[in-house]
């Protein structure tokens, strides 16, 4: 896999849909949870969508994705099936875990995606027995591990870290720092807010980019995942990027101005890249129309598919418990 | 058939190395388990016959590589992840709680964590409260887990290899006093089987149901009583998470009378669990009540004879039996 980024028309397009795709994907799932469609907890991913499409951009088939529990943008980006997620949400058999993960645990085992994570902090160490296994069985896979940057106070970052470092594992380390621990601001709840000088100091390569921009993310990414591939060692991505909504849907947001949120709109990736696009002539008005069209097309279906998905029956509570079979 | 006389630590040391040497996918990881030869000795040598990858030494961070056990599970090998002591796995609830244990119910079935955790418990050794208790029975509380107490050589090097082949988190947890205690071993004995308590010793008047390093109190127990004309059955738990429900249901039903021997403390213990089921299932055929024998409530003293008279004693059993009949 090549580190440049060739940014021809249909890459340009590819990930602007990508991004449209879960922007769009959030959006309607935060209607479905006011209409009681979707309970439990529901973390959007909206104005992060630049990190999770360029780093999958970056990787193979056979590199392993850990993921958090804001995580519908990365699944998707992934490649998670659209209607699987949807279904996931519904709490449907039909979803992507038969329903028994909801929104905060997406799995694929094709796709080779250990998502959501609920525990911050706690897929890190399990990223880097996945990149032990890769090592030691002889794959030329990495695994990747996608956090946020309250991950980054408990000690199973810095376990981790220092794991994956000492012995030499190919992980990536994805910090998707949007400036917020649920409501605490990372001035207020980190000593060092340049989280990659943490990591720095667990004497691997640490870089920042801008999280915003997906063409950033992408050549940040690519450089990053040749890195591990080619080295054996771990690297460390710190993208700064910004949520546009709350942390949760049940979360009221008393702790930050609608205006500070309003600046950093200024930045949003959704409007961006298109007039981005545009300015270089990779787009125009119609193409951002089509793929509008295209993704709610998509849409429709997942909701459909959602809709006319079953609930697991009462029966089988006790499935999965156990691989095997117990007393 | 060919019987020797090894310790247990020699048992868990031949389990280890039959494990290693099969299988290339076996690996352990652990503190000091690699250049210091292993905190009880138990991988003594190995790192210079498998190496630092197969070998690996950890730092302290219990968290962190009990995880990475978990993650290279998933990713296709077969870690043994050793944690020096229960007290230190408490560094690790997290991921032995939230991850080993949930991955498979969460993923729908997809992904299995096929992890081996084994661990020091229990006190006798005047290493004070940070290093001698026993909360196995924690353990036990959480479904997704697998429990095993190996009492015997047989178990403590058999189990292994059965936990091994467990598509499911299997944590073993060894006894502390019974790495020195020395017994004969067929040879011949392999794979034992994780999921079924054992009758050590059969007898018409008293269950005695333990697990681990009270087996051999309850024995002892066994002996006295006989003298005193009491015939005690002695059952092994060995698996905690399942019960051998029926087995501990079959044996009171044939005794009348359940003596509990638990070396966690008695509130919220498992020995609690046990007297329930017993309550729920084998009411009517008790003679008197369940008694139990546990730990007395405090963190285990330093000094050898207070924590001695913490832990459950041979005498303790014997007037626990005795008091059953004596009322009667």
């Amino acid at each position: 896999m090549s580190e440049k980024i060739h940014l021809d028309h249909d890459h340009a397009h590819h990930l602007m849909k990508a991004m449209l795709r879960i922007r769009r994907f959030e959006e309607k799932c935060a209607e479905l949870y006011s209409g009681g469609k979707i309970r439990g907890f529901l973390h959007l991913y909206i104005g992060e969508e630049a990190v999770a499409v360029g780093v999958m951009e970056a990787i193979g088939p056979q590199d392993t994705v850990v993921a958090t529990y804001r995580e519908h943008g990365q699944a998707l980006a992934r490649g998670v099936p659209m209607t699987a997620v949807m279904a996931e949400m519904y709490g449907k058999v039909e979803g992507c875990c038969r329903g028994r993960g909801g929104s905060m645990h997406i799995f694929d085992r094709e796709r080779q995606f250990l998502g959501g994570n609920a525990i911050v902090a706690g897929g890190l160490p399990v990223a880097v027995g996945l990149a032990m296994a890769h090592k030691q069985l002889g794959r030329n896979a990495i695994a990747v591990c996608f956090f946020g940057d309250g991950a980054v106070a408990e000690g199973e970052f810095h376990e981790s870290m220092n794991l994956a470092s000492l012995w030499d594992l190919p992980v990536l380390f994805v910090c998707e720092n949007n400036l917020y621990a649920m409501g605490s601001a990372i001035e207020r709840v980190q000593a060092e807010p340049e989280l990659h000088k943490k990591a720095a100091g667990y004497a691997m390569v640490a870089e920042r980019v801008d999280g915003m921009d997906v063409i950033a993310v992408e050549a940040a990414a690519r450089r990053a995942a040749e890195t591990v591939r080619t080295s054996g060692k771990p690297y460390f991505l710190e993208c700064r990027t910004y949520r546009f909504r709350a942390h949760s849907m049940f979360d009221p947001e008393l702790y930050r101005e609608k205006a500070e949120v309003e600046v950093h709109r200024q930045r949003d990736p959704l409007t961006v890249f298109p007039a981005f696009m545009k300015e270089c002539h990779l787009a125009n008005d119609d193409d951002i129309a089509r793929f509008e069209d295209e993704v709610a097309r998509e849409l429709d279906e997942a909701v459909a598919f959602a809709e006319a998905g079953h609930w697991e029956p009462i029966a089988d509570l006790a499935r999965d418990l156990y691989r095997r079979e117990t007393l | 058939m060919n019987e020797r006389r090894i310790t247990y630590r020699e048992a868990l040391r031949e389990g280890l190395l039959e494990a290693l040497r099969t299988d290339e996918r076996v690996l352990l990881i652990g503190e000091d388990v690699g250049r210091y030869g292993g905190t009880y000795a138990v991988s003594k040598g190995f790192f210079d016959m498998f190496g630092a990858d197969r070998i690996r030494d950890a730092p302290l961070s219990e968290s962190g590589f009990v995880g990475a056990g978990i993650g290279a599970a998933i990713g296709g090998l077969r870690p043994i992840v050793e944690i020096m002591t229960v007290n230190f796995s408490l560094l690790a609830l997290d991921q032995i709680v939230n991850n080993a244990a949930t991955l498979l119910h969460m993923s729908g079935g997809q992904y299995n964590v096929p992890v081996v955790i084994r661990m020091t418990t229990g006190a006798g050794r005047q290493l004070a409260a940070q290093h001698s208790h026993s909360l196995e029975g924690w353990f036990a509380h959480i479904p997704g887990l697998r429990i095993v107490t190996p009492a015997t050589l047989e178990d403590a090097r058999g189990m292994l290899w059965t936990a091994l082949d467990d598509p499911d988190p299997v944590l073993i947890f060894e006894h502390a006093m019974l790495l020195n205690r020395e017994d004969a071993i067929d040879d011949e004995v392999g794979a034992v089987d994780l999921d079924h308590a054992v009758i050590r010793r059969p007898g018409r008047d008293v269950s005695l149901i333990t697990y681990g390093g009270m087996l051999f109190k309850c024995l002892d127990a066994a002996d006295i009583l006989f003298n005193e004309g009491i015939d005690a059955e002695v059952l092994d738990l060995r698996s905690l998470r399942p019960l051998d429900e029926s087995a501990i249901i079959a044996s009171v039903r044939r005794t009348g009378r359940a003596v509990i021997v638990d070396e966690g403390w008695r509130s919220g213990s498992l020995a609690g669990e046990i007297s329930a089921r017993l309550m729920e299932q084998a009411f009517y055929d008790l003679a008197c009540p369940v008694a139990r024998v546990c730990t007395a409530e405090i963190p285990i003293p330093y000094p050898t004879h207070l924590e001695q008279a913490a832990l459950p004693q041979i005498d303790d059993i014997v007037a626990a039996c005795l008091e059953m009949f004596h009322d009667q």
